[in-house]
């Protein structure tokens, strides 16, 4: 165990792994009252004296060096406001917004961003965003009827509006310019086809959110192409161990299903999980991506992921609208634009531990 | 007679005639006056209910995932209980677990530190957490539920906030390579195989809390504090509880508890989610209130709350074991608690008739 407290890595310097050996040990300091300050400096102690990790962790972190900086367009400054349904903490809406910021940053636009997975808060958020003369505006539309009325006063009132991510069929009937995503059930057939080149039997579709539309979607694509059976499974996706075990617990009980189709990528490590426990031999595929999921594909744990581009959905987004007022373009002929599904394998990996590192995958 | 009646009663003053609490009760009796008698009867019907209506129930395997599910909630929901029985509530319970898990996760990482040194940090964090929710109510007399409804939303926020601050993105990056991890694993996440059978480690920790729970409430003074102050407050400080003192160590029980299992979440899936978690502090609350426990405090027990988080995790993956059509399922889960719940309340009733 190496004995120096390392600072954060700088992306040239170099790691320095020698330094004085402390010998403070953190009986010393223990008193014989052990209250909160002794408590601490006994931590403390610990965190200098043994402390430090020789694997992994910051200290083994290499910056990225993606593609950010360049010098921006001379088009006058615009401002771009999104309003998304994501929920507080989800790792694909980072990954939309680390597009639509780059966009930005290229397109010289001020881009603003919100998010409220209520449908009503969500409009009461686009309209703040008129309320302060945005020149454009990229809105989810994954509860269409609370944002409409909203969406068509904004294209009243001549600001133009992108839709992307969920909601496509009903973008050019709010008037929006276009629409820029995946269409669900695209990709789940995409999936069903994925699973027949497998020779996979019977699937299970997991679902981390009961009446989900997008997720109900997702399932009756691989339905419709996969030749086998599909189930769904609905599990509580915000409760890590209890998905385990609700999948765990099908596994158990259903020896025939040979495939598990997760649809989000925190899902996939826990699918994993629940198969071994369960002692199945369950081949898993997932939509989305993640780190983890790389990790996953990399060590041949699961066999496939479907990833629908969300660095594109944000880039283009804001792109598209730079495009629309510099030079009146618009994408796609009134059709979605869309993004994905595009597949990845164990073979995608190297490019995808590198993409995905620096969240833009 | 319940329990609570018996510590309010030995602290007030001696009336006159026989000592109610030297008569000699019969074992039955005795054992019809627990609190836990109705859920164990319920968890008892659950639990025949299931092993016909699902036929791989019964299977040692599978009855070891229902188990980890119920521990899962059931570490949680002992310390909840012991604090729903000294009279409050903690509503920031469910992120409380989470927010351990990320200190000691960001910690170890961000220092590239041994984890067993954020899992030590967040011991403290969590604690610190507690004592400030059970200062801040002790303080301010306001409800419990305003109290931690605030703590519940501001970790919420803290959770995000700070992961996003920084790690960049809202899910901790993993620390499975790390020093100590494996170690930590083996003590949080780690399972143990009994006669073929697969036994995860949150079992164990659960056992224990539950024995370490009725002892003390049984056993000792401070159980009898809880009691006390769930029973009443003000008559219990006069003579001579300290209040104070006993509703800051329940939240820190429950910090303790939330700890144990923010490290089992970390070693388990070895990254976080920094928005799970939400909506789980009910999942302790049922459990300790099908357990038993009364919502206005003072009564209840800890082996209550194990059997209700257990009636819980049966009920929850039976239906999974038993393929019911899915759309229905949380349909049949809260019908299945509430009829449990029921059996409980009924039980009990003719209990206390039979007196």
């Amino acid at each position: 165990m190496r004995s120096t407290v390392r600072k954060p890595r700088t992306i040239t310097g170099p790691r320095t792994t020698t330094g004085p050996r402390t010998t403070i040990e953190p009986r010393a300091v223990r008193t014989r009252r052990t209250g909160p300050p002794a408590a601490l400096v006994a931590v403390a102690a610990l965190a200098l004296a043994a402390g430090c990790s020789g694997s992994g962790g910051k200290g083994a972190e290499d910056k990225p060096s993606g593609g950010t900086g360049g010098r921006p367009v001379d088009t006058p400054r615009m401002t771009i406001g999104m309003v998304s349904h994501a929920g507080e903490g989800d790792t694909f809406w980072d990954i939309v917004r680390n597009g639509a910021e780059q966009a930005a940053r290229k397109d010289n636009v001020k881009f603003l961003y919100a998010n409220d997975k209520e449908g009503g808060k969500q409009a009461e958020l686009v309209q703040s965003y008129l309320d302060q003369k945005v020149d454009g505006l990229i809105v989810t539309l994954a509860k269409p009827q609370a944002l409409a009325a909203v969406v068509r006063k904004a294209v009243a009132q001549g600001v133009p509006v992108i839709t992307i991510n969920s909601g496509g069929q009903f973008s050019a009937a709010y008037g929006a310019l276009t629409h820029i995503g995946q269409d669900e059930k695209v990709a789940g057939r995409a999936v069903g086809e994925e699973l027949n080149r497998r020779g996979r039997k019977k699937a299970l579709c997991v679902v981390h959110e009961q009446g989900n539309v997008s997720l109900e979607d997702r399932c009756a694509g691989v339905r419709a192409t996969f030749s086998g059976r599909v189930e769904n499974l609905n599990v509580d996706g915000t409760n890590a161990p209890a998905s385990q075990s609700s999948v765990q617990a099908r596994l158990q009980s259903d020896r025939e299903a040979d495939a598990v189709v997760t649809l989000g990528a925190p899902m996939a490590a826990i699918a994993v999980k629940a198969r071994d426990e369960a002692g199945s031999k369950a081949r898993i595929g997932t939509f989305d991506l993640n780190p983890s999921v790389v990790g996953l594909l990399k060590r041949k744990d699961i066999d496939f992921a479907v990833d629908q581009q969300p660095y594109l959905q944000g880039y283009e987004a804001v792109d598209l609208l730079w495009l629309h007022r510099a030079n009146g373009n618009v994408l796609g002929g009134g059709q979605p634009v869309l993004t994905g599904p595009a597949v990845v394998t164990g073979k995608d990996v190297p490019k995808l531990e590198e993409y995905t590192g620096r969240g833009t995958r | 007679m319940s329990t609570a009646d018996t510590t309010v009663k030995s602290t007030g003053p001696k009336n006159g005639g026989p000592d109610e609490r030297l008569v000699h009760r019969s074992p039955a009796r005795r054992l019809m006056s627990r609190p836990e008698l109705g859920a164990v009867v319920g968890a008892a019907a659950v639990f025949l209910f299931f092993s016909f209506a699902a036929d791989t129930f019964l299977r040692a395997s599978s009855l070891s995932t229902v188990l980890y599910a119920s521990s899962t909630i059931g570490i949680m929901a002992v310390p909840v209980a012991l604090l729903m029985i000294g009279g409050e509530f903690d509503l920031s319970a469910g992120v409380m677990v989470v927010s351990s898990a990320l200190v000691s996760s960001m910690f170890s990482y961000q220092m590239t530190a041994n984890v067993w040194v954020g899992v030590g940090v967040s011991l403290l964090v969590t604690l610190a957490i507690g004592v400030f929710n059970g200062f801040l109510l002790t303080r301010t007399k306001l409800p419990s539920f305003i109290i931690t409804l605030g703590t519940f939303f501001m970790l919420t926020g803290l959770n995000l906030g700070f992961t996003k601050l920084i790690g960049g993105t809202v899910s901790t990056k993993s620390i499975a390579d790390m020093e100590g991890f494996d170690s930590a694993r083996t003590l949080f996440a780690s399972h143990l195989s009994v006669g073929g059978v697969d036994i995860q480690v949150t079992i164990l920790w659960w056992i224990g809390l539950v024995a370490l729970a009725t002892w003390i409430l049984l056993r000792t003074r401070a159980g009898n504090w809880i009691f006390a102050v769930g029973g009443g407050s003000d008559a219990a400080r006069a003579v001579g509880v300290p209040v104070t003192k006993t509703k800051i160590g329940l939240y820190m029980g429950v910090a303790l508890a939330a700890w144990i299992s923010g490290q089992h979440l970390l070693f388990s899936y070895d990254a976080i989610q920094s928005g799970d978690g939400v909506g789980n502090e009910f999942l302790y609350i049922i459990a300790a209130a099908v357990g038993g426990c009364l919502m206005t405090g003072g009564y209840g027990s800890a082996i209550g709350a194990a059997v209700g988080a257990f009636i819980f995790g049966m009920a929850s993956k039976g239906i999974v074991y038993a393929q019911w059509n899915p759309d229905w399922y949380k349909f049949f889960l809260g019908a299945m608690l509430l009829l449990a719940t029921l059996l409980n309340a009924w039980v009990r009733k003719r209990a206390e008739a039979t007196k």
